[in-house]
């Protein structure tokens, strides 16, 4: 199938001619207008045969899908005005019947390629080397000659490294033995993971039993760079699994912090510390929104004012909550339970009315989409890069506050002996509305936290508070330090067990080792040392 | 503040409701005929059901508005089954024996199609089911208007194996742990097995409701491609599939290298997603949004001139989708069944279900096959646009006949496609 095509592409190649002075007027025309997706692969790579770089602007349209027909004109769209593609004249306004150009993902990925490829020639060096990792990542064989050519002329020395490679996995099936064994040993210093799918065939066997490929010392070698590349993206993938426990240990635990304050410290059974979460969420999307019709200009920032907004909002409610119906019910965690679960349901129908119950669309800003790419197979997300740098540093807030500051001092003193630390003049009741609407502050930055990675709908926090009740329990009521080790451990060990059995299995093996674990240690790992008051 | 805004949403949500109960008063001078509408308004399945539901009422007025059904006046009955499976069957028996409704229109999830099931079966009543499933059924009482599995789930791993679909060699069937997707793939795994591929070229994964931690799957899925060509098919339902949809755009998994096809992924759930990473990732279904007829363009319009006239939340952006369109037929069709019955009586209305044609918006005449109980439709394959829409890179040349049995599946070997009425002694 492969060689076919490129046999048919190397004849495409014998009859392109020669760069006109404009751009090749019928590669043009079948390109946009062509009726087979073969038909517009011819095309596209007869755009690139023919180097000329004005080709480029056409092919990145066509890839943004702003490229549109009207009858036999090609225009590039550009807002309201458009450029005939071939004479460059600008179209105003765009024709009625103009319609948009629709790419399958095959032609799709031969256009990747074909841009990539004729930056290949450009005179920046920077731009060269992006351009050959990216066909290092893509190596499709529709790029052939152009490599090939700018292999010859280039002489910087990493990049020909990358084209090399480049190079090598073109080869790997054409060519003669001592071409092929080279092209085999330049793919194992290959990191990527598409180097397994390009040496797989040579060592597969046909349904018969042969050998799908006859020389048997071309099969030894690609079966040692196989190995050694199958080595590098192990390490990967242990990579990933790791970073994927801590991400999903940071989210469990940042939603379960809130809850360590207001059920851990204060003992109330909070139904409604979800719902709190939600809210946060939707002041996100409020902020967002806002921005989006007053700052679009500044809408990579909206996060920032979406935080305090959250806080603002999920802490306000909480200790609106706290003086109307919490604090008649300390000391009878059942009615509290009921109560707040109430609550929680009112809480849910109320967003349903004023939102609808639709999921609402939270955007990530332009910093917080896509990843870094850590190893040849591991892009870590930036949006759970941050989160976890975020959850990290709220620990950090929260253990400053409790330890360092006055209102610390106080919820500490109003958690270990109520009596004493009113009778020393700490007014418990101001504390105790203060520290609920704090622990809810904290669920509303949570809140916020997982409108960045989540749904944002009106039950965003049924999903979490069975997670976050989880972790604080299997923490140990009453200790952040507990929460935040639950927190990671959990996810941690969900990670680990989902990648050997499946999601399903591991969720189930995760309730049924706290459920032993509870048996077993039925105050969490960690216990209040010396008098635990009120217990 | 808080409070204020909540006794707002009272006022306004009881307002509403006195709207909705004052209108049929009107009617109700009339000669009237009552239907149910059975979905959900609350709980995790409001996010796909609400928006039949309205769909619902804005055919019931539109038909009302051009004389109703054979000069009656369609009275809506709407009730909310919360998303509880049980509940479906109570308040369907409600809608059967207490509102006594002429026809029901509604559920989405299998498993609420199953548990009403045994109640239109005892009572004798109808049922439209608007909504593409696993097939492995055949009820006398109950017309399917979505797509059974060759007018979805077949065509698109078809589209996938071929050269333009990218030319997959292996798949990854990734799905929500109940009875649609599991049937599905099953299906899936007997068809992909006569087309030559090796149980170790298929991976089957599923996640539980509501999963929202996708990093270990994606990681699998890019693991699982080192192997080969890859393609991954999607029988994820409900919001989980935001989560999924944003993972794969994290870690750069893009469309050209591993695509993604998906049976449950319409407009509407795109509807909380950016959709730019995305682009180029695929849905099966029988209509799209951007299907561009006559047809559709009036009735897009008509939508979103309903959504502006009850002031919907989706009227700032009013989307249509497949299940949306297979609501619609199913209530023209209906009504066209009683005008040629001549009667609201089910057994004779459904005799004369078979052979009704409708022009819907999918741009066809869409026929309900004569005995199966299921409607003929074209099948389409979309693109992920970067705006959310739609476009059509592959489609049947006309309606395709549906098949409740699966001819891949051992187990249905000879089984007849005729919906046989449930014999009844009481």
């Amino acid at each position: 199938m492969r060689s076919l095509f490129l046999a048919a592409l190397l004849a495409l190649a014998a009859l392109v001619p020669p760069p006109a002075l404009a751009l090749d007027a019928a590669a043009v025309h079948r390109l946009a207008l062509g009726d087979t997706s073969n038909d517009k692969i011819a095309a596209i790579n007869a755009l690139v045969e023919s180097g000329d770089e004005r080709a480029e602007p056409l092919l990145k349209a066509l890839l943004a899908g702003s490229v549109q027909t009207s009858g036999d004109r090609v225009l590039i769209v550009q807002g309201d005005s458009a450029i005939d593609a071939l004479s460059g004249e600008k179209v105003v306004p765009i024709p009625e019947d103009a319609s948009n150009v629709v790419l399958n993902n095959r032609i799709r990925g031969v256009l990747d390629s074909a841009v990539s490829a004729l930056r290949l020639l450009s005179h920046d060096q920077a731009t060269r080397l992006k351009a050959a990792r990216e066909l290092a990542d893509d190596p499709r064989a529709a790029a052939l000659p152009v490599v090939d050519k700018a292999l010859a002329r280039e002489t910087d020395p990493e990049i020909r490294g990358v084209l090399e490679i480049v190079a090598a996995s073109v080869h790997l099936h054409e060519g003669s033995k001592a071409e092929r064994l080279a092209a085999i040993r330049t793919l194992a210093s290959s990191g990527n993971s598409k180097t397994e799918t390009l040496l797989l065939p040579l060592v597969a066997k046909k349904p018969d039993g042969s050998w799908a490929e006859p020389d048997a010392e071309i099969r030894v070698a690609a079966q040692a760079s196989l190995a050694d590349v199958r080595g590098r993206l192990a390490w990967g993938e242990r990579f990933g699994l790791l970073f994927a426990g801590l991400s999903l240990g940071s989210i469990l635990m940042i939603a379960a912090l809130g809850l360590a304050i207001t059920y851990g410290l204060m003992g109330v059974i909070n139904m409604a510390h979800g719902e709190l979460m939600m809210l946060g969420a939707y002041a996100t999307y409020v902020v967002q929104n806002l921005f989006h019709a007053y700052a679009p200009g500044a809408f990579d920032w909206y996060l920032v004012a979406a935080l305090p907004a959250a806080f603002a909002v999920s802490g306000g409610a909480g200790m609106i909550l706290e003086r109307t119906v919490i604090r008649w019910l300390y000391g009878r965690p059942l009615e509290t339970l009921l109560a707040t679960w109430g609550i929680s349901l009112i809480l849910m129908q109320c967003v349903r009315s004023l939102f609808g119950a639709q999921n609402v669309q939270v955007d990530n800003p332009s910093w917080m989409s896509g990843g870094v790419q850590a190893l040849p197979n591991l892009v870590l997300p930036y949006s759970r890069i941050v989160i976890i740098l975020f959850a990290a540093a709220v620990v950090g807030g929260i253990w400053l506050l409790l330890t360092r500051t006055r209102l610390g001092l106080y919820v500490r003193g109003v958690t270990q002996n109520r009596a004493m630390a009113s009778c020393v003049g700490v007014p418990t009741a101001r504390v105790d509305t203060l520290a609920f609407g704090l622990g809810c502050g904290i669920a509303g930055l949570a809140g916020c936290a997982l409108s960045q990675i989540g749904n944002v709908g009106p039950a965003l926090g049924q999903a979490y508070i069975v997670d976050s009740f989880m972790v604080v329990v299997l923490g140990g009521v009453g200790q952040l330090a507990g929460t935040v080790y639950a927190g990671m451990g959990l996810g941690l060990v969900n990670k680990l067990l989902e990648s050997w059995s499946g999601a399903v299995l591991a969720k189930i093996a995760v309730l049924v080792f706290i459920i032993v674990f509870i048996q077993k240690r039925p105050q969490g790992m960690f216990a209040l040392k010396g008098r635990a008051v009120e217990a | 503040m808080k409070r204020r805004t909540f006794v707002k949403g009272v006022t306004l949500g009881a307002a509403a409701v006195a709207g909705g109960l004052a209108a049929p008063s009107i009617w109700a001078k009339g000669k009237t005929v009552k239907v149910g509408v059975l979905h959900s308004l609350s709980g995790t399945m409001a996010i796909s059901e609400t928006v039949l539901k309205d769909v619902d009422l804005m055919t019931f007025e539109e038909i009302n508005r051009k004389g109703g059904v054979m000069g009656h006046m369609i009275e809506p009955v709407v009730v909310d089954p919360a998303s509880n499976w049980p509940l479906f069957a109570e308040k369907a028996r409600q809608l059967l024996t207490v509102d006594k409704v002429a026809a029901v229109f509604g559920c989405w999830t299998s498993v609420s199609r199953k548990s009403v099931l045994p109640v239109f079966e005892e009572l004798n009543g109808l049922l439209f089911y608007p909504v593409q499933y696993e097939g492995e059924e055949l009820s006398y009482n109950v017309f399917y208007t979505g797509a059974a599995p060759n007018q979805q789930a077949i065509p698109a791993v078809e589209y996938l194996m071929s050269e333009d679909g990218g030319g997959a060699k292996r798949f990854f069937l990734l799905g929500t742990d109940y009875v649609y997707p599991r049937t599905t793939n099953k299906i899936l795994r007997y068809f992909l097995h006569s087309k030559g591929v090796a149980d170790a070229d298929i991976e089957e994964v599923y996640t539980p409701f509501g999963h929202s931690d996708y990093q270990t799957i994606v990681a699998n899925i890019k693991k699982f491609a080192g192997g080969g060509k890859t393609a991954v098919v999607s029988t994820i339902n409900g919001d989980s599939n935001v989560p999924f949809y944003k993972e794969l755009g994290n870690q750069g998994l893009k469309a050209t290298d591993i695509p993604v096809v998906a049976f449950s992924v319409g407009e509407e759930e795109l509807r909380g997603v950016d959709t730019k990473p995305l682009v180029g990732q695929l849905a099966a279904w029988n209509y799209f949004m951007s299907i561009k007829n006559p047809t559709n363009e009036s009735w897009k319009k008509e939508w979103a001139a309903y959504t502006k006239k009850k002031n919907l939340p989706s009227a700032s952006k009013p989307l249509t989708n497949d299940p949306m369109e297979a609501s619609y037929i199913g209530i023209h069709m209906w009504k066209q069944a009683v005008e040629k019955a001549k009667s609201f009586d089910v057994d004779k209305v459904i005799a004369a279900m078979g052979g009704q044609k409708f022009h819907a918006p999918d741009g066809f005449t869409i026929e309900m096959d004569p005995h199966n109980h299921h409607l003929h439709k074209p099948v389409f394959i979309g693109q992920v646009r970067a705006d959310g829409q739609f476009d059509v890179v592959w489609k049947t040349k006309g309606p395709i006949k549906a098949q409740p049995w699966s001819p891949y599946l051992p187990e249905d070997k000879g089984k007849k496609e005729i919906a046989v009425k449930m014999t009844k002694k009481s």
